[in-house]
């Protein structure tokens, strides 16, 4: 992976920063530009890895029985570790990489204007721990008994005991690889929060400081905040399976729920975790490509800390008939739907951004579009399973996979291409190719609603979650919901060979695209400020900010933008 | 609305089908009115040759109110659908009415196993009639259930019935329902429970109650029935011994 260079990088070096070889300029680097794309690259193969089991298991839930093309016979042992690696690969490997840990690492210290992370060697630590837990992960595939298949959620007594998952080795080694990824998480976060309180540019104040990057300092603290409790019952679970401990086991006195509440105690938070990044790219690109101001600044970061607030009292709305005191439900029932008020209010100020603005539909800003048309749709739906009495027909259906994918999806795919797209000409120094773009985006965000709206529908009609052969219940053989279900793995097919769109695109463009100015959105924020690509220590010569970072198409002025570094 | 897609067969399913109905009337709205105002915007100002965009910093008031109302509204709905949601769990979870019967139902990896009262109406006596992977109730009678597991977390989930419980072992988890519709329906297990989860089927029988009546006397269960020992240990022990008490006969 490290083989692509990024083009450019033969541009001068800065003060302070020699020529390095190869090893230690991409393989070793100090630089959060490198650790950035080392977390994308990684976490772009190991989308592919998500991607082909989702390939594999749809392909069998479709076609029950037949041998799938480059996977073979899937088996109910083998679905169901295509299942929990699917989910466990597309959180932890996937979204969390990308959004937090390659965004976090290339945007902050660029767009608060300082040269590098204020810990880089820990950063360095941080990508290295995190590609370990990777390599230990794709390992549980290959160790005796195979992978884990207790689901992405691994409730005991199925993860902890061997005669009941069949995975004597698949389940520890899952749940060391996901604890080894919260650690390089743990320290990612607590460079990114040091860094944004400590090395702001000088002018530089805290409400100048751009939506992406608060976005991401809030998903930090949320993480670092609600990991604890998870972290210690993953190792009460790893005594368990290993030392022979029962913190889980009700034979010895144990108890299984209470594995739930420390897994959504971190869970649930979880989402709002990967949600706030995306949320921030989608507020830079909309801002840029409406030349807006954004609509109520203070109040986005007053519904962001609402959020937060809010999100560490809703976890047991995935345990409502989990046999918990049922009373408990009415009081996470109140929290859950409360916390629909201050993302409605964030998605409500987006849409005003809108009004009265100058919109231009390149790629980055249909993707940014796109998240708020498919998000409104997985927000609204979440009202649904939050309603603890309507959540006891609807939990653990697939109406609850189709909800929780119209937010990931949007999340850890379209605002992440929104992203991708737009920082493009920064990271690489040059433009994508905009026609194979728009390609790959109605590719994208057209196979996708084939997918899940179907599923809202069979998961209405009764289809729950994590099943292998639907014939098995006469109520659901019915052929009419088996034509969903051929129709969701037709659209995923597709959306997944468009993805080759995409890879074509970006490595082409990264290598052969046209060359890119330092701004050539002509947006507002700091990174433009630098060279594109920037180089080792980023700015030639450290910016003052004057002023906030969405000052577009202020009155009297004759540009449409007003760069926060440019003093007048 | 539901009833267009599954099924409803129990006394509460109306009430769910109501709340998600409810439920889908209120988001549906706001779902429309917000997909309708961003499309409208995206239209309505695209860029045009000449034309600047606007400057609004959305921090006075009057601006404000184009979000803060909205928000005020949506709080509005929440508290319509809370007090909706609430209800119907009170009285699906929170409450058990007076029971007609009460049947036992042991989870293990990977099938269900139901027990209910012979001609004499109780538990755990020599006529119990006991099931498995079928299970047959009477229309119109309010049951009890005993929800237990013997190994992993299960989920007891009917969909016709609106009902889902998980089985968690070591404990007796207590419900209801009065099925109100005669015919068969799924019985699935809804909590991934290990490589048989996929087959961990169910049919349940809802029959009239003369039906009913011939059902429990052709079953003529006593000499199949397990002790009143055999079953407590049943509960009691791990699984592998408790597997084997049901072939226990007189």
């Amino acid at each position: 992976m490290s083989a692509s260079a990024p083009a450019g990088t033969d541009s001068s070096a800065p003060h302070g920063h020699p020529e390095e070889g190869f090893f230690r300029k991409y393989l070793w680097s100090t630089d959060h530009k490198i650790i950035a794309m080392q977390y994308l690259l990684t976490g772009m193969a190991m989308a592919l890895i998500g991607g082909f089991t989702v390939y594999a298991f749809r392909m069998q839930v479709a076609f029950p029985g037949e041998s799938v093309p480059g996977f073979g016979q899937v088996t109910p042992g083998a679905y169901n570790a295509l299942v929990t690696s699917h989910g466990t690969v597309m959180i932890f490997w996937v979204a969390m990489p990308v959004l937090i840990a390659a965004f976090g690492n290339y945007l902050i210290p660029l767009m608060i204007g300082c040269d590098d992370m204020v810990f880089p060697r820990l950063n360095r630590l941080s990508y290295q721990i995190f590609l370990l837990s990777a390599v230990v992960f794709i390992a549980t595939f290959f160790v005796d008994g195979g992978a884990f298949g207790g689901a992405w959620t691994a409730y005991p007594p199925l993860s902890t005991k061997p005669e009941y998952s069949l995975t004597p080795l698949g389940a520890p080694l899952w749940l060391i690889a996901v604890a080894l990824e919260f650690v390089a998480f743990l320290i990612g976060g607590i460079n990114f929060v040091t860094t944004v309180m400590n090395s702001r540019a000088p002018g530089m104040k805290m409400f100048d400081v751009p939506i992406v990057v608060w976005m991401i300092i809030a998903a930090s603290i949320l993480f670092m905040a609600s990991i604890g409790p998870l972290i210690a019952g993953a190792m009460m679970m790893l005594m368990d399976q290993l030392a022979g401990t029962h913190f889980y086991d009700p034979t010895q006195g144990g108890d299984p729920v209470l594995w739930q509440h420390l897994f959504w105690f971190f869970g649930h938070p979880e989402v709002y975790v990967v949600l706030f990044p995306a949320l921030g790219i989608v507020a830079e690109v909309i801002t840029v490509f409406a030349r807006k101001k954004l609509f109520a600044y203070k109040t986005v970061l007053y519904t962001a800390i609402g959020t937060c607030v809010l999100s560490f009292f809703v976890w047991a709305h995935h345990q409502f008939v989990a046999g918990i005191d049922p009373r408990m439900a009415n009081v996470f029932s109140v929290t859950t739907l409360l916390i629909s008020v201050p993302i409605a209010e964030m998605l409500f100020v987006f849409i005003a951004t809108l009004y009265g603005g100058s919109i231009r539909l390149a790629t980055p800003m249909l993707w940014a579009l796109a998240f708020l048309v498919e998000f409104l749709l997985g927000g609204v739906t979440g009202i649904f399973l939050g309603a603890s009495a309507a959540d006891i027909y609807f939990h653990d259906t697939y109406f609850v996979v189709a909800h929780f994918h119209y937010t990931f999806f949007p999340i850890a795919f379209i605002a992440v291409f929104a992203g991708l797209t737009y920082w493009f000409p920064k990271m690489f120094g040059r433009m994508m190719n905009e026609t194979l773009g728009k390609i790959h985006f109605w590719g994208t965000v057209i196979p996708f609603n084939f997918i899940f709206i179907p599923l809202f529908i069979t998961g209405a009609s009764g289809d729950h979650r994590r099943i292998y052969n639907y014939n098995h219940f006469p109520d659901l053989a019915r052929p009419e919901l088996q034509d969903l279900r051929v129709l969701a793995t037709v659209a995923l097919v597709v959306l997944l060979a468009f993805q080759l769109v995409f890879l074509v695109n970006f490595f082409w463009s990264m290598r052969k695209g046209r060359k890119a100015e330092a701004n050539p959105w002509k947006a507002n924020t700091l990174e433009w400020a630098a060279a594109s690509p920037p180089p080792h220590g980023n700015f030639a010569e450290l910016p003052t900010v004057y002023r906030g970072p969405y000052e577009y198409s202020v009155p009297d002025r004759p540009d449409d933008y007003w760069p926060q570094h440019m003093p007048g | 609305m539901l009833t267009r897609y599954v099924e409803a067969a129990s006394s509460y399913a109306q009430d769910i089908d109501g709340l998600i109905t409810l439920i889908t009337v209120l988001v549906g709205f706001w779902f429309l009115v917000a997909q309708a105002v961003l499309f409208g915007l995206i239209f309505r100002f695209r860029a045009k040759q000449g034309v600047k965009a606007q400057y609004i910093s959305g921090e006075e008031k009057s601006q404000k109110r184009w979000v803060t109302i909205p928000h005020m509204l949506v709080l509005v709905c929440d508290v319509f659908i809370i007090v909706g949601a609430v209800r119907v769990w009170t009285d699906v979870k929170q409450t058990l009415p007076p029971a007609d019967h009460t049947v036992r139902i042991v989870s293990q990896q990977w099938a269900w196993t139901f027990i209910q009262p012979g001609p004499d109406g109780k538990l755990d006596t020599e006529d119990d009639i006991k099931t498995i992977d079928e299970l047959h109730v009477k229309e119109g009678a309010t049951y009890h259930f005993q929800l237990l597991s013997r190994d992993v977390l299960h989920s007891f989930s009917v969909p016709a019935f609106r009902l889902k419980q998980d089985a968690v072992p070591g404990r007796l988890i207590t419900g209801w329902f009065k099925p109100t519709r005669p015919g068969a329906y799924d019985i699935q297990c809804a909590e991934i429970c290990g490589i048989g989860h996929g087959i961990m089927a169910a049919r349940l029988f809802v029959e009239t109650p003369e039906e009913h009546q011939k059902w429990m006397e052709k079953l003529s269960p006593v000499a199949r029935a397990p002790t009143p020992q055999a079953e407590a240990e049943q509960e009691n022990t791990p699984p592998a011994e408790g597997a084997s008490a049901g072939a226990g006969a007189e």
